[in-house]
C-alpha cells in the first residue's frame, strides 16, 4: 500500500494530511447556500445538539451577511467554527437534511458554517457586548469544549471566570485529539483566541489541579466549580506484553502527532486494536504518516463496529486493512513489539466467544490501543459529594448539570464519558446556565 | 443599535417590514403567526364583496437550477364575508396594539367606499390601503387596475374614501401602464395620504403545450395572471424611483415587489420607500425570512452609522439620472481616449 510517504516537512505533513472539509470560498458558499429551502421547523436544527437556527445562518451568507451569519451561529454553539469542521455532520445536520429524501446532496452545512464563522474570527469581528460583572466568581477546571463554552456563557451572564488547564493549548480534544486532517491546529487556536478576547475571561495554561489542597483552594476562592476536565489516559486492556516499547494509546498517540506533525514518525507495520471513531481515527493518521501496513483489530464483525460508518469509509479510503473478529490475546515480542497473538472470535446465540484453536500472530511494530479512556476517578474523589455512575461517569441533574454536590457542575466528556465536541459545547452552555440559576436563582 | 420604528403617513411599525395584501393576510390567524414571527405590519388581503377562489390559482417560473423566481396567480380579493374579517382585525390589534393593521379595500360604488372604510376603521384598522392594481379578475369588473389606469378615476375614489376616512389613506398603484407617476400624482391630488407599488403585472405563466391550455388550469380553462417574486424587483424598483424623484408625488411611499432579504429592502428604502411589503418570498420560504431580514438591516445600520431608517432613505434616488445629464457619457468619452 503506502500512499502517503512519511512526511518530512510541514508542507508534507499538510498535504497528506488535506483537509476533508476545506474551506468554501465566496462563490461556492453562495451557489451552496442558494439551495437551501429555508425549511419551517428544520429538521436540522433539530438533528444539532446545541440547535443551530441553520436555515437563518445559510440565508444570511446567501445575502451576503457571512457576519450576522456568524452570529446566528455563536448564539447557539461558541465552537462554531471548530464543530464546522469536526462535527460528524453526515449524522447529524446533514444527515436530516430533507434534500436526503429526494436523493439530492444534503446542504453543506458544516462547510457553511466555518466559511461563516471564519470570516468573523479573520476580522476580529466583536459580536457581543459584556454587560457589567456581577461581582460572582466561577473557576472552571479544564479550557475544552465544555469549559471554554461555559465560560463564554457565564462571561455573557456577568460572572468572572477563571480557567484552569493542565495542557499549554486551550480547545481539549479539538486541538489534542481530533484527527489533524478534520481542523488544523492554527484553524482551532484561532478560534480560542477570538473567544478569549471577545469573553474576556482569563486561563491558566499548565496549571492541573490534583491535590485536595488545590480543590481546597478553588471551593474557599470561587462561588462555584465546573468540572469540564473529560477523560483521562486510554485505558489498560489488561493482556500480556503491554507495557513493551511501542505499544501505545491511540488518544496518546493523536496528542504527539497533532503536537509534533512531520516530526512523528509512524512504525512500518501499525496493528491499531478497536473499533471506534478513535481507532479509525489513529488507522487513517498512521498511514497518511507514511506507514505501509495498517490493521484494524475488532473483536467483534464490521456492522457492529460503533465507528460511523464514513470514518471507517475514510479509514479504508487510505488504505487500512480491516480484521474481525479477532481478540488481542497477548502482545509479543522482546522487550520490543514484535506482533499482536489474536484468537478468532464467533458470535454464539448472541454471546461473543473465542473459537478454540484458533491463535494466529499477526506481525508488527506498533500496537496503538483505541479502547476506550479511563476516566479521572482519583481527582474526582476528592470532590466531596461529587457522585459517579457505574461507569464512572459524573452524575449530574439533566436540565442545570449540577452534580450532587450544588457548588460543582459538571459538562462534557467527564459526565457523557466521551462525545463529540458539539456535545460538549452545548453542556457548557446549560452548565453555565445552571450556575446561573444556582447563584442567582 | 439601529431603531427600525417606521412611521408611514401616521401609520407606525415596530419595523419597516410589512406583509402585503395577498394570500399570507388571508386571515387574523396568518396575521397574527406573522407578527409572532417578527414582522412589522401587515396588509390585510382586499375586504369587498366576497369571491370564489379556484384551485389552482398559481403558477411559477423556474428558470434553471432556479425555482419560482416569478411567481404568478389568478387569485381574487377575500373568499370570506366581510363581518368576519372585521372581527379578525379586531382581535389582531388587540393583541398587537403597535403592530399597523391596514385594510386593503376594492368596492365599486361611492356607498359602498363610505361604508367600508367606516367598518374598517371602526374595527380598529390603522390604515387604508385602496386597491387599484389587481390585474385580473377584479378589472374586467371595473375595478382594481381598471381604476389605477384611469388618473381621473382614480383621483374620484380617492377623493370619496377622504370623505369619511379618519385614517391614513395609501393608494395602492398597477404598474400595468406607461407612466407611473400619472396616477401618483392623481393620488397626491384625490387627497391620498401615501402610494404604494407595484401592485402585479399582466402575465402568462406558461402553457400547457400536451393540452394546449395556459397555465394555471381550472377545469380545463385558465386566465391571465399577476406577476411577483424576484423577477419584477427591477421593474418595481424603476417606477419607485420615478415616483420618488417626481417633485408633485410628495407623499410617503410604501414599495413592494421581489423583495426578499435585508439587502433588497435597503435598496428599496435607498430609493425613496418608507416601509416595504412582502409577499411571494413568505409563501415561498415562511414567515420566518423576518428573522433574516431584521438581523440584516440592523447590522447595515450599525455599520453605516445610521440610527434610523431615515438617515439612508432615498440616498440613491437622486444617483439614478436622466442618462443624457449623467456622468455615463463623461466616464465612457474619457476611457475611449
Amino acid at each position: 500500500m503506502s500512499e502517503f510517504l512519511p512526511p518530512s516537512s510541514e508542507a508534507d505533513f499538510d498535504s497528506n494530511f488535506s483537509q476533508i472539509k476545506p474551506l468554501m470560498k465566496d462563490t461556492e458558499a453562495y451557489y451552496e447556500s442558494s439551495r437551501c429551502l429555508f425549511c419551517y421547523d428544520a429538521p436540522c436544527v433539530n438533528a444539532c445538539p446545541t440547535n443551530i437556527d441553520i436555515p437563518l445562518f445559510i440565508r444570511q451568507i446567501n445575502s451576503k451577511n457571512p457576519i450576522g451569519a456568524a452570529k446566528t451561529i455563536y448564539d447557539s454553539n461558541y465552537f462554531g467554527y471548530a464543530c464546522g469542521k469536526v462535527c460528524p455532520t453526515e449524522v447529524l445536520c446533514e444527515g436530516a437534511c430533507v434534500y436526503n429524501h429526494s436523493d439530492v446532496k444534503a446542504i453543506e452545512i458544516g462547510r457553511l458554517q466555518s466559511y461563516a464563522t471564519g470570516q468573523a474570527i479573520r476580522s476580529n469581528k466583536q459580536l457581543y457586548k459584556l454587560p457589567a460583572s456581577n461581582g460572582k466568581k466561577v473557576a472552571i477546571i479544564g479550557a475544552g469544549p465544555a469549559g471554554i463554552s461555559c465560560a463564554c456563557e457565564l462571561r455573557m451572564l456577568g460572572f468572572d471566570v477563571d480557567i484552569f488547564e493542565a495542557k499549554a493549548k486551550p480547545s481539549g480534544l479539538t486541538v489534542h485529539g481530533v484527527a489533524p486532517y478534520k481542523i488544523t491546529n492554527e484553524e482551532a487556536l484561532n478560534e480560542m483566541d477570538y473567544l478569549e478576547k471577545q469573553f474576556r475571561f482569563k486561563v491558566q495554561y499548565g496549571k492541573a489541579i490534583r491535590s485536595q489542597a488545590e480543590i481546597d483552594q478553588l471551593e474557599k476562592s470561587y462561588a462555584a466549580i465546573l468540572i469540564g476536565f473529560g477523560l483521562g489516559s486510554t485505558s489498560a486492556l489488561n493482556i500480556p506484553g503491554e507495557e513493551k516499547e511501542n505499544v501505545m494509546g491511540a488518544v496518546e498517540f493523536v496528542e504527539k502527532l497533532r503536537m509534533n506533525h512531520h516530526k512523528v514518525s509512524v512504525a512500518k507495520r501499525v496493528i491499531v486494536l478497536g473499533g471506534g471513531n478513535t481507532a479509525m481515527d489513529a488507522a487513517s493518521e498512521s498511514a497518511r504518516m507514511g506507514a505501509e501496513k495498517v490493521i484494524l483489530a475488532y473483536r467483534r464483525n464490521k456492522e457492529e463496529m460503533p465507528a460511523y460508518d464514513f470514518e471507517y469509509d475514510l479509514a479504508k479510503g487510505v488504505g487500512v486493512k480491516g480484521l474481525f473478529n479477532v481478540a488481542p490475546l497477548e502482545i509479543t515480542g522482546n522487550g520490543k513489539v514484535t506482533g499482536v497473538k489474536f484468537i478468532r472470535t464467533e458470535n454464539k446465540n448472541g454471546k461473543l466467544v473465542n473459537v478454540p484453536g484458533s491463535e494466529f500472530i499477526e506481525e508488527c511494530d506498533w500496537v496503538i490501543k483505541a479502547t476506550g479512556q479511563s476516566k479521572q476517578t482519583g481527582i474526582l474523589s476528592l470532590m466531596k459529594g461529587v457522585s459517579l455512575d457505574s461507569k464512572g461517569r459524573i452524575e449530574v441533574s439533566e436540565e442545570n448539570y449540577q452534580t450532587k454536590n450544588p457548588k460543582y457542575f459538571a459538562a462534557g466528556d467527564a459526565v457523557s464519558g466521551g462525545q463529540e465536541v458539539v456535545n460538549a459545547a452545548a453542556e457548557g452552555r446549560k452548565a453555565a446556565r445552571g450556575i446561573k440559576k444556582y447563584l442567582l436563582g | 443599535m439601529a431603531n427600525l420604528r417606521t412611521n408611514l403617513a401616521g401609520i407606525k411599525s415596530p419595523n419597516p417590514f410589512w406583509l402585503a395584501s395577498a394570500p399570507p393576510t388571508n386571515s387574523g390567524y396568518q396575521i397574527m403567526k406573522a407578527f409572532d414571527a417578527g414582522w412589522g405590519g401587515a396588509v390585510w388581503k382586499t375586504l369587498g364583496v366576497p369571491v370564489v377562489n379556484v384551485s389552482s390559482r398559481y403558477g411559477a417560473l423556474n428558470y434553471r437550477d432556479t425555482r419560482m423566481m416569478g411567481f404568478n396567480n389568478i387569485e381574487l380579493i377575500t373568499d370570506r364575508p366581510l363581518s368576519i374579517n372585521l372581527k379578525e382585525i379586531e382581535e389582531v390589534k388587540k393583541r398587537f396594539p403597535d403592530h399597523a393593521v391596514i385594510a386593503s379595500l376594492m368596492v365599486e360604488t361611492k356607498e359602498q367606499w363610505h361604508q367600508i372604510v367606516r367598518d374598517a376603521e371602526n374595527a380598529g384598522a390603522d390604515g387604508l390601503e385602496l386597491n387599484f392594481g389587481c390585474p385580473h379578475g377584479m378589472c374586467e369588473r371595473g375595478m382594481g387596475s381598471a381604476v389605477g389606469q384611469e388618473p381621473k378615476v382614480l383621483k374620484t375614489i380617492v377623493g370619496w374614501v377622504k370623505e369619511v376616512a379618519k385614517t391614513p389613506v395609501i393608494v395602492k398603484l398597477t404598474p400595468n401602464i406607461t407612466d407611473i407617476t400619472r396616477p401618483a400624482l392623481a393620488a397626491v391630488e384625490g387627497g391620498g395620504d401615501a402610494i404604494s407599488l407595484i401592485n402585479t403585472i399582466q402575465s402568462l405563466v406558461g402553457v400547457d403545450i400536451d393540452n394546449f391550455v395556459t397555465y394555471p388550469v381550472v377545469d380545463g380553462k385558465s386566465t391571465n395572471g399577476g406577476y411577483c417574486g424576484p423577477a419584477v424587483k427591477p421593474i418595481a424598483m424603476n417606477m419607485l424611483k420615478n415616483c420618488a424623484q417626481h417633485p408633485g408625488v410628495t407623499i410617503p411611499i410604501s414599495g413592494i415587489g421581489g423583495v426578499e432579504n435585508w439587502r433588497d429592502a435597503v435598496e428599496f428604502i435607498l430609493l425613496g420607500a418608507t416601509s416595504v411589503q412582502v409577499c411571494t418570498a413568505v409563501m415561498h420560504y415562511g414567515f420566518g425570512i423576518i428573522r433574516e431580514m431584521i438581523a440584516g438591516l440592523e447590522r447595515y445600520m450599525d455599520e453605516k452609522g445610521f440610527a434610523t431608517l431615515d438617515d439612508f432613505r432615498g440616498k440613491s434616488s437622486s444617483k439614478c439620472e436622466t442618462l443624457g445629464r449623467s456622468q455615463f457619457e463623461i466616464q465612457s468619452c474619457c476611457e475611449h481616449q
